[in-house]
């Protein structure tokens, strides 16, 4: 049993650590052949600690016995008498000389020594290897608090409890010698210690103190407490929020719930608003009425445990902050009403977009041509299905909000707070209603995806936004030199490119990547950039179908050999790959094309001519791939062009036999010239021919 | 709150006479954390924020709030108990509410200082910030120390149960029981500030008045950097730099800046490079303090 008595770590950084610390446990466990045939391991955490349990640690490691081999038997023995070398040999491995073995092996005769080696004591082990596994924990961020700087940890670790069965095992973390004693919940506890007496008690003697240890049944009481609070309400529910209920499972030793109210005439306020401060600014959980609209309750849960009168007063302090701060928003919120957005756009002048490059203001116009160019090849492609002006007037609105005092405020509702603005706001003139709302969609939503498991935007003048202002900042950073580098991406424009790719995988739009990086705004100095772009946008479109999809990595360098530019092929072609490459003809056909390439490069080293199959007649063999290859072709290609990718690549499949025997009987580089040009001219058109959907010479075959 | 921290060793200073945005910037915290000599003090410190004037309209929000703030350098081993004892003593009954430590790590970019910690949460409010100092000045420190600074406005607020700072009672007359709020105190104070920070400060003057104190400052910075490397001059010469004075212009700067920013008066671009000016002084300071403290020894 061990446990690690900090100072409250950071929520955020608790499940992660104590995961860390059980497998470190246990792979040194392991490493050290200290674990048992019923080892069990159970790791816990609480702000306050960390802790380890593991059943079935052996006392001591098995001893050891081990054979090493010495000089050859004939230097280390003269005439049965030992030399300086066996008595040297024996000194080294610490044996006396007369238990030194005769040793026969493949090389000749040897000396031999067995060497015992007695375990080690686990508790001494542990103590000395344990406090280099707790100091090699990973933190997202240290700290110093003892003088001269002896260690760094995520907080001051301020106890130990270290415990085979009932005794101290004596090892001693950044200056504090472990013991038995524990601590108990601040408050509901006090002071006083808590004495683990062996190490399996640990679970309930934390319990005593007020302590819930385990992470899960933390996980569930608050579950739990949420239900029970919330049916003190008809009707009610509370929202369902994972992150926030992993949040408050790492705020609490003992947690509670507590309902609150607040006035119903800050419903008026948008939903969004309301449940941002209450979930990022308070930790509460919001509540909602069987319509699921928001109802003036929020959850609270609490570290403590509290008689009536208390949860009266904790009741309505959480009140009292929570109406504070509903106050300022609507404050804001009002405030902001008085400077409808389309009066804004002058004022995004004074908002910096990149020191280098200036302002909103004109980072608007950028992108107003990029939306532009967009819808021109949408328009040339005859993709209709959204309103051009709503695009417009979305692109030239879709950062003043940046200038509002709620966005300000809540700096991670930029965007939303925009489209809420619009929606409250309409616009003067003409703009009818469905034009107005889908402006206000588009920059609601136009930070969509914010991840790559977010969704994008549902709306096609969203997607456009997205697509827009992102490529527009990518090349525009790009140009000042900000394009990142290994793991340096200040400005998050990798997190751009993905919701790029993301939004071309997952939309209907019939965009392809090099239009998108074409549409960007153009100007003599950025246009040099636009080779750079395409890359990364590439490399995006990598790391979107292996890492986000899920696909092999050589299925998407296969693929993506064959052709980059249009996403949704990219994937449907990975699609297809992935489903025929376990079959052993394709398997087969891959082995082939890797080798048909390997002969090309070899052929081109040594300066070789390629000719055409029919420059001379060919071997039976040969003639028979040609014929062969020449009747599937057009079907290929027909398969290719109707995207039957399965289809196509099952029919490429098809090759195998005659692939196999050409190479079984044909000497592709014949020294004849002539002959050699033609085979090299057949191969070079079966590649060419086939590699359309996929370079099959990436797949890597068993 | 004095009384209390008075009895475990801690100098009771007046708040500091210059205007400063937050307790960490007297030089109470900013120098004394420097060096290795143990030191305790805790005072009251009005903290100017030109940008957070609300002209009196906010519950909460004020351009002046007290804060105050307590240095333990370097921290006793149960420094988080002691806080929680310090909660006790001003009459919280810590058995009746929820008390939680939230992560929230700090960072003064114009006086080299940053540090990790928590925001103290009780029933859902911000009452304390409590911070291990791990560098300030630009300079890394050695013993660490624990900064706790309770917003005495809102701990006000919250033990008298009133929804804004204005409603406080201050004062109380014990015969006719008629009381002064903080409001009585300070409201009119508020608005007028506001109006000066946010409307008449003019922004030319401010900004000569900040470049002729960088100015002051820098040439008082050459100067005690001369005789600090100066291998002839004796510790008694060294001491003489007037350090202090060299602080307080960069504490002007600082406020200036603040002046100018809530005049709207700085470009997101602007200030980086005002951040750095300001930083430059105070890392200055530091060391010159540094420099001055180990001729001390020395001597």
């Amino acid at each position: 049993m061990l446990e690690i008595g900090l100072e409250e770590v950071p929520a955020r950084m608790i499940a992660g650590a104590e995961a860390e610390l059980g497998k470190r446990v246990n792979d040194l466990l392991t490493r050290e052949r200290l674990q048992g045939p019923a080892g069990k391991l159970t790791t816990y955490s609480t702000p306050r600690r960390l802790a380890v349990l593991v059943e079935d640690v052996l006392a001591s490691q098995a001893d050891t016995e081990e054979r090493l081999t010495g000089p050859s038997w004939k230097v280390a023995f003269k005439d049965g008498v030992p030399t300086a070398a066996a008595e040297a040999f024996a000194k080294k491995a610490g044996v006396a000389v007369d238990a030194l073995e005769k040793v026969v092996n493949a090389k000749g005769e040897y000396v031999g020594a067995t060497v015992k080696r007695q375990g080690r004591a686990t508790a001494e082990l542990l103590a000395a290897e344990l406090p280099k596994e707790v100091a090699g924990i990973y933190w997202a961020k240290n700290m110093y608090w003892r003088a001269g700087k002896p260690e760094r940890f995520v907080r001051p670790v301020r106890w130990v409890v270290a415990l085979m069965d009932s005794s101290i095992v004596p090892l001693e973390l950044a200056g504090i010698a472990a013991g038995n004693v524990s601590r108990g919940h601040r408050v509901l506890h006090g002071e006083a210690p808590v004495v683990i007496e062996k190490a399996a008690d640990y679970k309930e003697a934390l319990r005593e103190a007020f302590v819930v240890s385990d992470v899960a049944e933390r996980r569930h009481s608050i579950r739990k407490a949420l239900d029970a609070a919330t049916r003190t309400v008809a009707g009610a529910r509370w929202r369902e929020d994972e992150s926030l209920v992993e949040t408050v499972v790492h705020l609490t030793e003992w947690p509670s719930v507590v309902l609150g109210n607040f006035e119903a005439e800050y419903l008026a306020l948008p939903e969004e608003v309301l449940v941002t401060v209450m979930r990022d600014h308070q930790k509460y959980f919001a509540v909602e009425g069987a319509d699921g609209k928001l109802t003036p309750h929020f959850l609270a849960v609490l570290n403590t445990q509290v008689d009536d009168a208390g949860r009266e007063i904790i009741r309505h302090g959480n009140a009292r902050v929570l109406r504070a701060r509903f106050k300022d928003a609507q404050f804001f919120w009002d405030f902001d009403q008085k400077t409808p957005l389309v009066e804004r756009v002058e004022s995004l002048k004074n908002v910096t977009f990149q020191k280098e490059l200036g302002s909103y203001f004109l980072k608007t116009t950028w992108n107003d041509g990029v939306a532009c160019n967009l819808h021109e090849i949408l328009e040339r492609a005859g993709f209709k299905g959204y309103s051009y002006p709503s695009l417009l007037m979305a692109v030239g609105l879709a950062k003043t909000d940046l200038t509002t005092e709620l966005v300000k405020e809540f700096t991670e509702l930029q965007g939303i707070i925009g489209g809420l603005y619009v929606q409250a706001q309409g616009f003067p003139g003409d703009l009818n209603q469905e034009t107005t709302e889908k402006v206000g969609q588009a920059i609601y939503w136009q930070y969509m995806p914010a991840s790559t498991d977010d969704a994008i935007p549902p709306t096609i003048e969203g997607q456009l936004l997205g697509i827009a202002d992102r490529i527009q900042t990518v090349i525009a950073m790009f140009s000042i030199g900000s394009a990142p580098t290994g793991s340096k991406d200040p400005f998050a424009l990798r997190r751009a490119a993905n919701a790029i790719i993301k939004i071309l995988a997952e939309s209907e739009l019939p965009l392809t990547v090099s239009e998108v990086v074409g549409a960007s705004t153009s100007n003599a100095e950025w246009d040099g950039f636009k080779g750079q772009v395409s890359a990364f946008l590439r490399e995006r479109l990598h790391f979107y179908l292996k890492d986000v999809r899920g696909f092999a990595y050589d299925v998407v360098n296969a693929v993506l050999a064959a052709g980059a530019d249009d996403v949704r092929d990219a994937i449907a072609r990975a699609e297809a790959l992935t489903a025929v490459r376990g079959s052993e003809d394709f398997a087969a056909i891959s082995a082939a094309f890797k080798r048909i390439k390997n002969i090309l490069r070899q052929a081109e080293e040594k300066g070789f001519a390629v000719g055409s199959a029919g420059d001379v007649q060919l071997s039976a063999a040969a003639e028979e791939l040609s014929s062969a290859a020449s009747a599937l072709a057009p079907e290929v290609a027909f398969l290719r062009r109707e995207r039957a990718y399965d289809e196509a690549l099952g029919a490429i499949a098809k090759l195998r036999p005659v692939v196999d025997a050409f190479f079984d009987k044909v000497m592709v580089l014949d020294p004849d010239p002539v002959v050699r040009g033609a085979h090299l001219g057949l191969i070079a058109s079966v590649l060419g021919g086939f590699s359309g959907i996929a370079d099959f010479s990436e797949i890597v075959t068993g | 709150m004095q009384s209390f921290w008075a009895a475990r060793g801690c100098v009771i200073q007046q708040p500091y006479d210059v205007e400063v945005g937050a307790g960490t910037m007297a030089p109470e915290t900013f120098l004394r954390v420097q060096g290795t000599k143990p030191y305790r003090v805790g005072y009251a410190q009005p903290s100017r924020r030109p940008a957070d004037g609300r002209y009196g309209e906010n519950p909460n929000r004020l351009f002046k709030h007290t804060q105050f703030q307590l240095i333990l350098k370097p921290p006793p081993v149960n420094v988080q108990e002691l806080y929680l004892e310090s909660l006790e003593a001003i009459g919280i009954d810590l058995k009746q509410h929820d008390l939680k430590f939230e992560e929230d790590n700090w960072e003064g970019p114009t006086v080299g200082a940053w540090g990790v910690g928590w925001q103290v949460m009780m029933d859902g409010m911000e009452i304390t910030q409590f911070t291990y100092f791990q560098q300030c000045g630009g300079l890394d420190l050695d013993p660490i120390c624990a900064e706790l600074t309770y917003g005495l406005e809102r701990l006000c607020a919250f033990m008298q149960d009133v929804d804004s700072v204005y409603d406080v009672v201050w004062a109380r007359d014990p015969d006719t029981g008629a009381v002064v709020t903080y409001g009585d105190v300070r409201l009119t104070e508020e608005l007028q500030y506001s109006v000066y920070n946010f409307e008449d400060a003019d922004v030319n003057r401010l900004w000569e008045h900040f470049n002729s104190y960088e100015a002051e400052a820098k040439a008082l910075l050459t100067k005690g950097n001369a005789v600090l490397a100066d291998e002839n001059a004796s510790p008694n010469e060294k001491l003489r730099f007037p350090l202090m004075s060299t602080y307080e212009l960069a504490l002007k700067c600082s406020n200036l800046f603040n002046l100018l920013d809530a005049r709207g008066a700085i470009s997101v671009t602007e200030r980086v490079g005002m951040i750095a000016r300001i930083r430059n002084l105070a890392v200055g300071v530091a060391k010159v303090y540094v420099g001055q403290q180990s001729s001390k020894l020395a001597s």
